[in-house]
């Protein structure tokens, strides 16, 4: 029909990428819609799912695995809003933003093991994947300077069967963490 | 739990709201726009919830989430998708038709933009054959619905193309949450929602049974009108508004922007709170005193005074025919204004609220003065730019302290300055800082404070108060009365303001009454932004150290800045029409005041523009509201014999009462919020309800059938006659003039404008069948596109050609200053001449100051300066002999 784009084509691997994390038996099929080419998940059961955070909240329901959506009130609303900030700030952010971007993620992550305290949910996937295609392209000292995401980063991807369709980023332990820093 | 909002920030409506909803309680603290509340953003971001835990939640849409899960509501998919599409669709789209029509006044464009998120809403809720997005629960569908109308833009474009009736299960989806928003949000008193209310309003069937009840009453036992009796005093048992507006300097000739700023807008609510019964008082007046007065005067060889003298003409003869109708214009240079500055003085001195400070000064002995900052040059500290002014160097930027200048000059006579140390008085803030946040909480807490007034209050709270020093090395101004001090006067910004008390005290000896009576007297303070710090910080604190029961401000009202077609006013530039050139125009005042209203910044700055003045003249006041009235005068004059016929009130005629009776009552509720530009939106749709009344039931064409047909096109005329005498009514702040000739072309009875301006607005038939009209004729004139590209130029910067050049040609050819001032300028020619020099001196200021740009070599910039200074002395004797002074500059060919 209609030629995926990039960025669509993204979004659906990153879903799949998911399913396989879940391990969701059948795959599910997509399709995307309107001119910012949203994910589309075709409902046997119901009525169509538009959009990545409400496909991705689905499908970790159907896997039963609702305690990656935050297992108390405090900690779902956390990891919806991060979810919310995927999509609405992160992509398709410009070069000036992706700076303010970076320093207020590493502020935020200074105390904190994951994005929703110290506990790896939803949240931490899919800014994962949405945020890989910014650190490839960090520079060592760029990476020094935002240790606090790098540190986050390489946790995450290390994560048993989260990185599947992502080429791992090398960190260099030695050079993240300098004799002076401390 | 600890919530943060921000005023006037549509996000944290849905926020409020879902706690309103959620019946959840938590602290609810307002913070300012630029306050950082979650701390690992750059940026401030508001609303913010502060959670149990200590995290904070900073996106709106997860806040409702969070306080909707903890009343026992979870997400779903359908919630979670809606949330999903109203953040990365809808938001975006509304912040950039926002954008749109706020900063770039493209309505059409941002409507276009608006279309397709629209189109999905209105697919999704036709589909689903609902009045609900998702069917969950009444509770969250409503949730929902919060998200969706967060924006007063998006309601106006849903009503828009509700409108149009392309949309209509839209607009329908959107009236119980937004009536229930509304609802909720008037009874805590947030300003946020009342733009949303733009819309088509939509009538239940008891609104208009009440409105056609109401108007069926008619004129009966309304109360008679009161004269207005100076002097104007507080009275027992009424409402005791002073009003005052920020007293204009009086050497600047008042452009359109300071007109707009303070004494028309106040004029506006000084109107209309006479005719809605308030005991008011409307006082203003020049501001005289100052270092800018002393070297006006010297520029034009005239003494202060003079000048005073001089220049408080031009401001009232300006204002007067703007037709601002205060009770009193005073001046600040009067005895009175000695006797309470100087008793105030002496009461903060006495309280100990004054500090004495040394401070060094530049002083130049051959002029025998200290010299103001930028009065003096040299080379800057910093950077070794030689022509650094006093305060600032143009070159690097920075701010420099006089005294560190290095080979200081006297701009006047290039003498070398010398410094000396000079003792000054200081108003302790600091010391007053608690009693005045005490006061301030409660002002703004129960007044009405402009948005902006609010936030730049806070923020100078924000930084701490410093002592400022009160008095000056200057001889124009009031003495300081203390032994010490006795060559000094006080400083403007402490003076200036006391102004108020002192002009009341001219317009009556019982001045007490106003201005020591808080419990009687509410005061509206009306400024543009620019004066906020002195009028809600320096002065209260004044007024609170003499301990004397003052009046403070109740109300603090300040506008943006009006901008003129893209750029600034400038006088030296001759950019911008001025107060005395709207005159020559020939466009009627009341015009002027309709379009600078309508551009009025409230809440943002706006631009005149000419071609948008020609359009909305054409469009609003000729083709809407001129149209509408006559031609309902028209009909009854020509088709009834000018007596307004019997009316036989059917479904369609009680509508249109009742859509009128709502407009008008939001008319009063935004005009009590001095929302003035707003309430002007309010007439324009009263009359353009009529004129769709009168197109779909053409009473042109019924008054030539049958007995019914007739009947028919009698109701409707004399309905619409009616609704004319409303317009005139409500129009009457707005364009007294034309207010008056609608009233005069009506017969309309005098006791119609304050019955129907009662309580929250009556609109009732006060031309009742049998009443006879009198002359109908046209109330306004089309602007063509000629007139308006000739004005455009006339102001644009650039004078006349062949005037100028022959002038020029003249003055250049002798450049030296007696030469030029012997005859080739003859300073006694008729006011024009003195209009020409002006120009020419603005476009020899600019040149001087485009050669300093660039550095030119200094005896060319010698060279120029001296040509600027001949023309000014040209200019002076032109004026200063002119018998009538106030009148020059306004007369034109």
């Amino acid at each position: 029909m209609c030629q995926v784009s990039g960025v669509i084509k993204m979004a659906l691997r990153e879903l799949s990428s998911l399913e396989r994390f879940l391990g969701l038996k059948k795959p599910n099929k997509y399709s995307s819609q309107g001119g910012k080419k949203v994910p589309v998940l075709q409902n046997n059961n119901g009525p169509a799912l538009i959009g990545l955070v409400t496909i991705a909240s689905h499908l970790v329901r159907e896997a039963k695995r609702p305690e990656l959506l935050g297992d108390s009130a405090e900690r779902r609303a956390v990891v919806q809003q991060w979810l919310e900030y995927r999509v609405t700030r992160l992509d398709n952010c410009s070069k000036e933003e992706v700076k303010v971007i970076l320093k207020d993620l590493n502020q935020y992550l200074e105390d904190k093991v994951y994005l929703a305290g110290n506990v790896f949910t939803l949240a931490d996937i899919l800014m994962y994947y949405g945020i890989h295609h910014i650190v490839v392209e960090l520079a060592v000292q760029e990476k020094e300077r935002y240790l606090n995401i790098t540190r986050w980063f390489d946790h995450i991807q290390h994560y048993p069967g989260v990185r599947h369709h992502l080429p791992p980023v090398v960190v260099l332990r030695n050079r993240v963490y300098p004799s002076g820093h401390y | 739990m600890k919530l943060y909002i921000a005023d006037g920030n549509p996000h944290c409506i849905k926020v409020l709201a879902a706690l309103e909803l959620t019946g959840g309680t938590c602290d609810t603290a307002v913070v300012s726009h630029e306050e950082k509340v979650v701390p690992h953003f750059t940026r401030p971001v508001s609303p913010a919830l502060l959670l149990p835990d200590g995290q904070h939640l900073f996106s709106p849409n997860s806040i409702c989430q969070y306080l909707f899960d903890i009343s026992g509501q979870k997400a779903t998919d359908a919630t979670n998708q809606w949330l999903e599409w109203e953040a990365t669709n809808l938001q975006p789209a509304v912040l950039q038709s926002l954008h749109m029509v706020a900063l770039q006044g493209k309505h059409v464009e941002a409507a276009a933009v608006m279309k397709e998120p629209l189109n999905w809403l209105e697919q999704s809720l036709s589909k689903k054959n609902t009045p609900f997005l998702t069917a969950v629960s009444p509770v969250h569908h409503k949730h929902t619905h919060l998200c969706l109308c967060e924006e007063p833009a998006v309601l106006q474009s849903l009503h828009m193309v509700a409108l149009q009736g392309k949309h209509v299960e839209a607009a329908a989806v959107m009236k119980e949450p937004l009536n229930w928003l509304e609802q909720s949000l008037s009874k805590k008193n947030t300003p946020f929602l009342t733009a949303a209310e733009d819309g088509e309003h939509v009538m239940t069937v008891e609104e208009i049974e009440e409105a056609a009840q109401i108007w069926s009453e008619g004129l009966k036992g309304s109360p008679a009108v009161t004269e207005r009796k100076h002097p104007v005093l507080p009275q027992e048992g009424k409402r005791n508004v002073l009003l005052t507006s920020a007293l204009p300097y009086v050497n600047n000739v008042p452009h359109l922007g300071n007109i707009i700023g303070c004494v028309l807008s106040a004029d506006v609510f000084a109107r209309y709170g006479r005719l809605r019964g308030w005991n008011l008082l409307f006082i203003c007046g020049t501001d005289e005193y100052g270092t800018a007065t002393e070297n006006k005067a010297r520029e034009e060889g005239l003494t202060p005074q003079e000048i005073c003298d001089k220049y408080h003409a031009v401001h009232a003869d300006i204002y007067q025919w703007f037709q601002i109708d205060f009770d009193f214009f005073g001046r600040t240079t009067t005895e009175r204004q000695t006797e309470i500055a100087q008793d105030i003085f002496w009461r903060l001195h006495g309280r100990g609220f004054l500090l004495e400070d040394t401070v060094e000064q530049l002083r130049c002995e051959s002029c025998q003065r200290f010299l103001a900052d930028r009065f003096v040059e040299g080379e800057c500290p910093h950077c070794r730019y030689p022509e650094a002014r006093g305060d600032q160097c143009d070159k690097c930027g920075r701010l420099i302290n006089a005294v560190e200048l290095r080979n200081p000059q006297c701009k006047v006579c290039k003498e070398t300055p010398v410094i000396r140390s000079s003792k000054h008085l200081f108003l302790n803030l600091p010391k007053l800082e608690d009693e005045l946040e005490q006061w301030l909480d409660k002002s703004t807490g129960s007044g009405d404070w402009t948005a902006n007034a609010r936030h730049i209050t806070h923020s100078w709270l924000r930084d701490g108060l410093k002592p400022r020093c009160i008095t000056r090395d200057l001889r124009w101004g009031t003495p300081v009365p203390h032994e010490e001090y006795k060559e000094k006067v006080f400083y403007v910004w402490f003076d200036a303001p006391i102004g108020y008390l002192s002009i009341t005290a001219n317009y009556t000896d019982q001045w007490e009454k106003w201005w020591k009576n808080p419990q009687q007297v509410e005061l509206y303070n009306f400024m543009a932004k620019d004066n906020v710090p002195f009028h809600s910080v320096v002065f209260p604190c004044s007024l609170l150290g003499a301990q004397d029961n003052y009046t403070l401000v109740n109300h603090l009202i300040a506008t943006e800045y009006l901008n003129y077609e893209d750029t600034k006013f400038s006088k030296s530039r001759g950019v911008g029409v001025f107060g005395d050139m709207a005159k020559d125009t020939g466009i009627p005042s009341d015009v002027w005041r309709f379009y600078l209203l309508y551009l009025r910044p409230e809440g943002q700055d706006s631009a005149f523009s000419w071609s948008d003045m020609a359009l909305k003249n054409n469009s609003e006041l000729l083709n809407n509201l001129g149209n509408f009235i006559n031609r309902a005068g028209m009909f009854v004059s020509k088709f009834f014999d000018g007596c307004v016929p019997e009316m036989l009130l059917n479904e369609d005629d009680n509508r249109l009462i009742a859509q009128v009776r709502w407009e008008l009552k939001q008319y009063i509720q935004l005009l009590d919020k001095v929302r003035i530009r707003d309430a002007l939106k309010c007439i324009l749709n009263i009359s353009r309800h009529g004129n769709q009344y009168i197109q779909v039931n053409e009473p042109w064409k019924k008054i030539k059938g049958g007995d019914g047909d007739r009947q028919r096109a009698g109701t409707v005329t004399g309905v619409s006659v009616n609704v004319a005498c409303l317009l005139s009514v409500v129009l009457e702040p707005y364009m007294p003039s034309v207010s008056h000739t609608i009233r005069q072309q009506l017969q309309a009875p005098p006791t119609c404008v304050s019955a129907m301006l009662q309580n929250t607005g009556t609109f009732i038939c006060t031309l009742p069948a049998g009443h006879c009209i009198g002359t109908v004729s046209p109330l306004f004139q089309k602007l063509e596109n000629e007139q308006i590209e000739v004005l455009r130029k006339r102001f644009g910067g650039q004078q006349p050609e062949e005037e100028s050049a022959k002038v020029k040609a003249r003055v250049e050819t002798k450049p030296s200053a007696g030469a030029a001032q012997d005859a080739s300028v003859n300073v006694n020619a008729d006011p024009e001449r003195a209009k020409q020099l002006t120009a020419l001196v603005a476009e020899q200021g600019n040149k001087v100051r485009g050669l300093k740009a660039q550095k030119a070599e200094q005896s060319v910039i010698d060279e120029a300066v001296e040509t600027l200074l001949d023309l000014k002395k040209q200019l002076s004797l032109a004026e200063g002999k002119n018998p009538e002074p106030a009148a020059q500059k306004r007369k034109k060919k």
